[in-house]
């Protein structure tokens, strides 16, 4: 019991991650590009870094928080159009080579050694020297190990029985909130919402007190980084909503399925197509800031399997759907470090290190994506007779 | 229902009428690119080549407003390729050197696709591009022109563009009611068959009101029944007083509906004129049949020595004559 209770507390600690947040909200952008608009974007993890450099660079110098994270969207609003502009009007596999080798040159002008001033070259940007002007904003107080008024840690220690009952209903939850969301208009009408917003209340508060979550070691104001994180991957999955409910995103739509049948009912294609790059691309920079916050500013760590990993979420979840993002990443990031956890627990160390546990979870992530695109290419929310036609 | 819905939504030109049309063409001139009292569409000097072939070359052509036009011509004439020109989705060679089009007024030799779809030339396409993975209304509803949800802006405030959406949908329903796809409606497009995405295609290039609609091969793999049905659309489209440019094959449709006929062969424009004569005239048939339809290859006499070099002769002096004729405009 003990150690499966482990195997889900790591789990949980990553499901609830600012990281796992600020990944989300990167795929929250990758999927109107790739998504909605069909755009092959192969270097989501740039915008990410140059949003994140933008912010630290700025903070760490010693400009207003306002400005650093100005300048980051601007960096990402740059990169779109430069990206753009050439690419938009050629085939889509263009935008695709262009897009991972220039996130390979952000990367590596970053690793540079010329530019340590800025970038502190591959060593990065240590969190402390940008982080302060955040946390300072905190209403949390110190908390280290209390939300508000609760404290959850020994709340079901040690009564198995109420862990099992719990899960359950957890389970039941999630099982009812996917199959609604995926029968579409979950949210329509007054009640429909408010029992959807109770189902999602409710198994948030089960897991809080079924998988106690230690705070991050980094001595970061862990729940403040949090909070923030997923309330931006809301307000990021609302703003998605209202722009592809629209006529606008009609339009994208449109274009992911026939560019030249857009453009003979009198559409800018150019003009939209730029239009979503640089929309999800600045949701992009907006992940690497909250990416940065709890940890540094690493080139490495925000490199192309980065943006493997934010495919990775995008197909599981479901392309084209407004919570897929949000899922996706949930239960990318949980089950990859379930995977990790329970290959290090039962299987012996003479067959499987630790540092090999690592790999071989990402091995099995490889491999789960490619079950998917085979097996399940519309993701668990998506609509299968969206696809169905698109051979 | 349908009287209701054939009710026309353009002023009519007096042009409904197959007798004054008979008139009107009657006054144009039958040589290839011949004046029109009225053109629409005009079109200078237009060259496409793709290698060291000649796709297109069209020297002058008009377009009449008004009325059917019918493109007609022989596979790899050039036909499609000069939908594709004019409607900016391709660039002539000869661009900047001499071409030169203009619709209804408005030059267009630099204008992108889209612009000219917004000028009210719109057009459709041979293999039909209906967005399969998009239901027939949403794809109507893209039709439209000057939206103001389409704007970045303005689309994530419902309340800015709620009303416009509710004026399309209802002019979308009204075209889906006309070309009978109303059922339809929130099918998605790819379970359409064939023929009805021909049909939704051309109700979705009139969302946008356009002056003039130019369709590619719309009959092509239609079946006979619904054949019938377009043919009525286009026509009753004529008798709403838009303008239909239209590319066929099939001679029995264009004879039944055009107005006036172009014909290109090998990227030219040969031969121009009503319906009924234009297919005698001698440059048609020898593009359409070849210059020896009337000899019978499966007659067996044929394969006697006598009768295959009287052929080659005759082949021979027809290139030789070719040539000359080839020469001349070069010197020219």
């Amino acid at each position: 019991m003990d150690t499966i209770q482990f195997i889900l507390n790591g789990m949980m600690r990553e499901a609830l991650s600012p990281q796992t947040a600020a990944v989300a909200i990167a795929v929250i952008g990758l999927n109107i590009h790739f998504g909605f608009t069909g755009l092959i974007n192969i270097g989501q993890s740039a915008f990410m870094l140059l949003g994140a450099y933008g912010f630290a660079i700025s903070v760490w110098h010693g400009l207003p928080m306002v400005v650093g994270l100005a300048l980051g969207f601007g960096a990402a609003f740059v990169f779109a159009l430069i990206l753009g502009a050439p690419t938009l009007k050629l085939r889509g596999d263009y935008l695709a080579i262009v897009t991972i080798s220039a996130a390979e040159i952000i990367r590596y002008v970053g690793r540079s050694a010329l530019l340590t001033d800025f970038t502190g070259s591959a060593q990065g940007i240590p969190g402390s020297q940008y982080r302060d002007p955040f946390t300072s904003l905190s209403f949390f107080g110190g908390g280290q190990f209390t939300l508000l008024p609760f404290n959850y840690t020994d709340v079901a220690d040690g009564a198995a029985w109420v862990r099992i009952i719990g899960w359950v209903l957890v389970v039941a939850c999630a099982v009812v909130l996917i199959q609604r969301l995926r029968r579409g208009h979950a949210f329509a009408g007054l009640g429909q919402a408010a029992l959807m917003g109770a189902l999602i209340i409710v198994g948030i508060f089960l897991l809080f007190f079924l998988f106690p979550v230690p705070n991050q070691r980094t001595g970061v104001n862990g729940w403040w980084v949090r909070f923030i994180a997923w309330g931006l991957v809301l307000l990021c999955t609302l703003v998605v909503y209202l722009l592809v409910r629209s006529p606008w995103g009609r339009l994208l739509r449109g274009i992911r399925e026939d560019e030249d049948a857009i453009r003979s009912l009198g559409k800018n294609v150019f003009s939209i197509k730029m239009q979503a790059l640089i929309i999800g691309g600045l949701f992009g920079a907006l992940g690497g800031i909250v990416y940065v916050l709890p940890a540094s500013v690493q080139p490495d760590s925000m490199g192309r399997s980065l943006t493997f990993f934010c495919y990775t979420a995008l197909l599981l979840g479901g392309a084209a759907t407004i919570f897929g993002p949000l899922l996706g990443s949930i239960l990318f990031f949980a089950a990859r470090i379930g995977i990790k956890y329970t290959a290090a627990a039962y299987v012996p160390d003479s067959i499987m290190n630790n540092q090999q546990t690592e790999q071989f979870s990402y091995i099995v992530v490889g491999v789960a994506l490619m079950l998917i695109v085979i097996f399940r290419p519309q993701g668990i929310l998506g609509n299968k007779r969206e696809l169905r036609f698109n051979v | 229902m349908s009287d209701q819905m054939a009710s026309p939504s353009v002023a009519p030109r007096g042009l409904a009428d197959p007798a004054a049309r008979r008139e009107l063409v009657s006054g144009f001139e039958a040589t290839p690119g011949s004046g029109k009292p009225d053109p629409i569409l005009v079109v200078d000097n237009i060259v496409r080549q793709f290698g060291g072939m000649t796709a297109v070359d069209v020297q002058h052509l008009e377009v009449q407003r008004g009325i059917i036009t019918a493109l007609i011509g022989p596979n790899g004439a050039g036909k499609t390729t000069f939908f594709n020109l004019i409607t900016g989705f391709d660039k002539p060679t000869s661009a900047g050197k001499g071409a030169h089009w203009a619709f209804d007024g408005r030059t267009l030799d630099k204008t992108s696709a889209s612009s000219v779809a917004r000028a009210g030339m719109v057009r459709t396409f041979q293999l039909t591009k209906a967005l399969s993975a998009m239901t027939v209304i949403e794809n109507m509803m893209l039709g439209a022109q000057d939206q103001a949800g389409e704007n970045l802006f303005k689309s994530m405030f419902r309340g800015t563009w709620r009303k416009q959406e509710r004026e399309i949908e209802a002019k979308a329903d009204e075209l889906l009611a006309r070309f009978k796809l109303h059922e339809k409606k929130d099918d998605y497009a790819g379970s359409l068959s064939g023929g009805q995405r021909k049909l939704l295609e051309m109700a979705r290039a009139l969302m946008s009101d356009p002056k003039m609609i130019m369709l590619d091969e719309p009959m092509a793999g239609v079946n006979p029944a619904l054949t019938q049905s377009l043919l009525g659309h286009i026509q009753s489209l004529r008798d709403e007083g838009m303008t239909v440019l239209f590319v066929e094959h099939d001679m029995h449709v264009v004879r039944h509906i055009s107005d006036w006929v172009a014909v290109m062969a090998e990227g030219r424009l040969v031969a121009e004129g009503p319906a009924e004569s234009v297919m005698s005239d001698q440059a048609v048939i020898d593009a359409y049949l070849g210059a020896h339809h009337d000899t019978d290859l499966g007659d067996d006499a044929l394969l006697s020595d006598e009768t295959m070099e009287e052929l080659a002769e005759q082949v021979a002096a027809e290139e030789a004559e070719r040539e000359a004729e080839e020469e001349a405009e070069g010197l020219r």
